[in-house]
């Protein structure tokens, strides 16, 4: 059975809002049947000042798709609906007290319902992005379409690359022969092998031929290019200290001892080496007030 | 039949696994304290085991009515049993490249084959009709020089429909193809007698069958060409090395016995229970129905597609009565599709995703029964309340048109 919050169980057991609102001004349809989850949702706005007066769910799926719709008429209800379009998978998610990893996508649904109910209510066309593979990384919750994506995005040619990318593969590594079929496949589209000794993407441009002050805004540059993926997992990043080789930074928000705040840091590194040209160790700032501690 | 002491609840869930039976247990319990020895070892200590096993393996070999005690190779699961079979037979016959087998076989088998394709094999899958039956014509003409073996379930484990094994293997042994089942959930619910069909090689798994989990058999024609999965000491006479699971097999032993006792039984009494359900259900839910082939199936399976509604929701409910299930739809095996055995049958997706499967044994009783056909009704109606398909009373008009999601 699986691993359901109290919360979760609470609203697929008494879920609220079910059914359509009557007179409902705005109604979005999203789901695939193939895979066993589809949700209507209508909602009643008022047209003067755009709040969203009442919303309805009907769902065929399973517990979480019920909970997850559950739980998304009732953040949304007296929200203006441009509000109510910054509600996230993750704040459905996080308003149920969190949803197994194989399950996150009934939260994404429930966002795409409100986005579509929203579209129609503005006489728009929604198109959704959606593109959803096989689950691989069970501890993070990454499918295939991902790894997919960003190995033919980054030519990441090894898993430890596709780790640091993606995050994919970087718990309890049972993915791992998943993930280098995945290498395989597409290294076959190109011609090439799939090589399980390869080192992950080594440096071997020279050091860059920058300024104190140019390297710190240079690094600070790249933090920024990265902020937005640490953001989207409610987390972030802030530098701390420069020192040589060494770059300190301290991770903030749900960054802040996540298990896999090692791995992010790996990425880190692996963006600031490449965009500086150089090799460059990125620290968390603790390590700064121990080195610090020990020299005194 | 019902049990002495039974644990809350209404267990229908006997094809996924099964109560070990209190008398299996009973049997078993000497064998982890007094009765610790190596069977292999000389002395008194492992001369007592050894003989214990030498019953154990009777008591199989009269269930599976094989000619041979020694035909009978204890392993740890069917998975096991599944997997030495297939790669003996490519070991063993290296010239020969391809595999036939169904595409509603269990992941045991398919995940192998799958696997085995990469490896470069050529696998055969049959496929079925929409009653989950196989084209006889269509496996005969695969039937070549070229095929090291077929593997063919005996029972499906969703549906219960029961593939003519029997007959399947006459042909194979006439094309010189070996042949094997997998029989996990056939064993102990239907007659069986090996001695008198083509079949070579037949997988059992003990904890289908109300012995613990973690044993399995592998029924090995004599005479059949073998290369061992594990190799290393003598036990098994070399097929399967490993000190023997010995309380697992002295249980196994028992249990099919017990099976053996109870095979008219499940015929009669647990059949009619299952038919007593499945037609309480059908008669008090309307869009609904059978899946598999209602005539030709086991006598404890009873697969149900309720329309519009999705499985691993209904579970849940029955689950908060106490009623244990399974079902066919995606969330419930972690996938993003109905069970391959539902599409495989071309079942639409708006009832594959709403199939629940009730397994019974001959623990369940009339009275259980009667309970699940009381609770299944009201649930299935408060779900279908909550479905897009669904107004008042019946689905809504043309319901694939009125409700068509955005990227379905």
């Amino acid at each position: 059975m699986w691993d359901y919050s109290e919360k979760v169980q609470e609203h697929f057991f008494s879920p609220r809002n079910a059914g359509a609102v009557d007179d409902a001004n705005a109604v979005g349809d999203v789901g695939s049947l193939s895979c066993g989850d589809a949700l209507r949702l209508t909602l009643k706005v008022d047209p003067d000042s755009e709040v969203i007066l009442d919303a309805g769910f009907q769902t065929f799926g399973c517990g979480s798709a019920i909970a997850s719709s559950s739980a998304l008429t009732e953040i949304i209800k007296g929200m203006k609906i441009d509000d109510a379009l910054s509600v996230s998978n993750q704040d459905i998610a996080d308003y149920l007290d969190g949803l197994p990893p194989e399950k996150m996508h009934c939260s994404v649904m429930g966002r795409e319902a409100l986005q579509a109910a929203v579209a129609n209510y503005r006489g728009e066309e929604w198109k959704d992005d959606h593109e959803e593979g096989a689950l691989i990384c069970k501890c993070f919750a990454i499918d295939e379409v991902m790894i997919e994506e960003t190995v033919r995005a980054n030519g990441l040619r090894t898993v430890e690359e596709v780790t640091n990318y993606t995050k994919a593969g970087g718990g309890c590594s049972a993915c791992h022969e998943g993930i280098e079929e995945i290498l395989t496949r597409i290294l076959a589209e190109k011609g090439e092998t799939f090589d399980p000794n390869a080192v992950a993407g080594e440096i071997k441009k020279p050091k860059s031929g920058l300024t104190n002050l140019q390297r710190m805004k240079r690094i600070e540059e790249l933090l920024d290019e990265i902020r937005p993926n640490l953001q989207r997992d409610h987390g972030d990043v802030e530098l701390v200290e420069v020192d040589g080789k060494y770059i300190y930074v301290k991770m903030i928000g749900a960054c802040a001892g996540c298990q896999m705040a090692a791995t992010t840091l790996g990425g880190i590194q692996q963006h600031l080496a490449e965009g500086l040209g150089e090799f460059i160790q990125v620290l968390p700032a603790e390590e700064l007030a121990r080195r610090t501690a020990m020299e005194a | 039949m019902s049990g002495t002491d039974k644990i809350e609840g209404i267990y229908l869930d006997n094809n996924a696994t099964t109560m070990v039976a209190p008398e299996v247990v009973e049997e078993m319990l000497p064998y982890f304290t007094e009765q610790f020895g190596n069977p292999s070892s000389l002395h008194q200590f492992g001369d007592k085991v050894g003989r214990a096993l030498k019953k154990a393996r009777k008591q199989v070999q009269t269930l599976l009515g094989a000619e041979h005690d020694s035909e009978v190779i204890f392993t740890s699961c069917g998975t096991e049993s599944d997997s030495t079979a297939i790669l003996s037979a490519l070991k063993a016959q290296p010239d020969r490249k391809e595999i036939i087998t169904t595409v509603v076989e269990h992941p045991a088998v398919l995940t192998l084959c799958e696997h085995l394709e990469k490896e470069g094999y050529k696998v055969h899958y049959l496929e079925v009709d929409s009653k989950g039956r196989l084209d006889i014509q269509a496996y005969y003409k695969l039937l070549s020089d070229n095929v090291a073996i077929v593997s063919v379930m005996w029972a499906n484990n969703e549906s219960g429909t029961l593939f003519p094994v029997e007959e399947m293997a006459e042909l194979a042994r006439q094309a010189g193809v070996l042949f094997h089942t997998d029989a996990v959930q056939a064993v102990g619910k239907l007659p069986i007698n090996l001695k008198e069909t083509c079949i070579d090689m037949l997988s059992l798994s003990g904890h289908k069958l109300h012995a613990p989990k973690g044993i399995g058999v592998l029924y090995l024609r004599r005479g059949v060409r073998f290369r061992p999965l594990l190799r290393g000491g003598h036990q098994e006479r070399g097929r399967r090395a490993g000190t023997e699971n010995a309380a697992s097999i002295v249980a196994l032993g028992k249990a099919c016995e017990m099976a053996m006792q109870a095979m008219e039984y499940e015929k009669s009494s647990v059949k009619a229970m299952r038919d007593h359900l499945e037609q309480g259900i059908l008669e008090k839910v309307s869009h609904c129905f059978v899946t598999g082939d209602p005539n030709n199936r086991l006598p404890n399976t009873c697969n149900i597609a309720f329309e519009y509604i999705e499985g691993e929701a209904i579970l849940l409910l029955l689950n908060k009565m106490g009623i244990a299930a399974s079902s066919g739809s995606a969330c419930t095996s972690g996938s993003l599709e109905p069970s391959h055995v539902m599409r495989a049958m071309d079942i639409p997706f708006t009832a594959a995703h709403g199939s629940v499967r009730l397994s019974l044994s001959r623990y369940n009783t009339m009275d259980e029964i009667e309970r699940v056909i009381e609770a299944v009704p009201p649930i299935v109606a408060q779900l279908r309340q909550l479905s897009p398909y669904w107004s008042g009373d019946g689905p809504v008009d043309e319901p694939e048109k009125a409700f068509a999601p955005s990227y379905a």
